[in-house]
């Protein structure tokens, strides 16, 4: 849909900042999937994916990511057997900005995948449920 | 290919604009388009309209895909127009429901134009 591919770095220092989406899961599996990613990133995503220019993306930049975290959440579940049923997905959440904490309520660990996307830093979680 | 008019409901107006641009990139010749953003939307639009494809997610408020299906028989401008479910986190269950309930196909996001042809063209009984 983005009509790119996402690479895994080498090293990545630099924790991407700026925009999340978030998805969460309920039901045989519970918790929150997450892409953190920069502002100037999600306007990329939000450009290919709607096809316009990067100073058109204004306003559809939150829904964009959020469609996409929705998207990645979605696949997530539908690839793990007996989890395509027995899952449901919360309708994304974005947050724009920094400064912010997110407590989630799963105490348990996060699976955090760290990748690039047209060479900016891209970071996808998955905290579960204990 | 002849123009034909469509229907596209979705609760994402960013899916919506994606649906469109997919179809267009896949070769269809779209003369108009309708947005509706439920089930219920879309059965308002149809009452009034008469489209040539319908493109449904599943998982939207107020009305879903799957109601918006069920209730389709009893529009008289959607008889005989053909019914896409475009879906991400749509169950099995859900897509079974869906065909079973007169759906002619899905298509899973994320997807590409081609994709959206493979499963579009066929339903709208032309050549691609």
């Amino acid at each position: 849909m983005l009509g790119c591919q996402l690479t895994v770095p080498q090293t990545l220092t630099d924790e991407p900042t700026g925009i999340t989406s978030m998805v969460g899961l309920a039901g045989q599996l519970c918790g929150v999937m997450s892409i953190r990613c920069s502002k100037v990133s999600a306007t990329i995503m939000a450009s290919k994916m709607l096809g316009i220019q990067i100073d058109e993306v204004g306003p559809n930049l939150a829904d964009s990511l959020g469609e996409i975290g929705n998207m990645v959440a979605g696949n997530f579940k539908n690839k793990i057997e007996g989890l395509s049923d027995g899952c449901m997905l919360s309708v994304p959440t974005v947050i724009m900005g920094n400064d912010y904490s997110l407590y989630s309520l799963t105490g348990s660990d996060t699976l955090s995948l760290k990748l690039l996307f047209e060479n900016l830093p891209i970071v996808i979680s998955l905290a579960i449920h204990s | 290919m002849e123009g034909i008019a469509a229907l596209i409901v979705d609760d994402s107006s960013v899916m919506r604009k994606i649906v469109e641009r997919s179809l267009r990139q896949a070769g269809i010749n779209l003369t108009q388009v309708f947005e509706a953003g439920n089930g219920s939307e879309a059965l308002t639009t149809l009452a009034a309209n008469r489209v040539d494809l319908i493109l449904c997610d599943i998982n939207m408020p107020v009305m879903d895909g799957l109601e918006f299906v069920k209730q389709l028989p009893a529009v008289p401008n959607a008889k005989g127009v053909p019914v896409v479910m475009i879906t991400t986190e749509g169950s099995e269950a859900h897509v079974v429901q869906a065909l079973s309930l007169g759906a002619r196909g899905y298509i899973r996001k994320p997807f590409t134009p081609d994709q959206v042809k493979e499963h579009v063209i066929p339903v709208l009984g032309v050549k691609a």
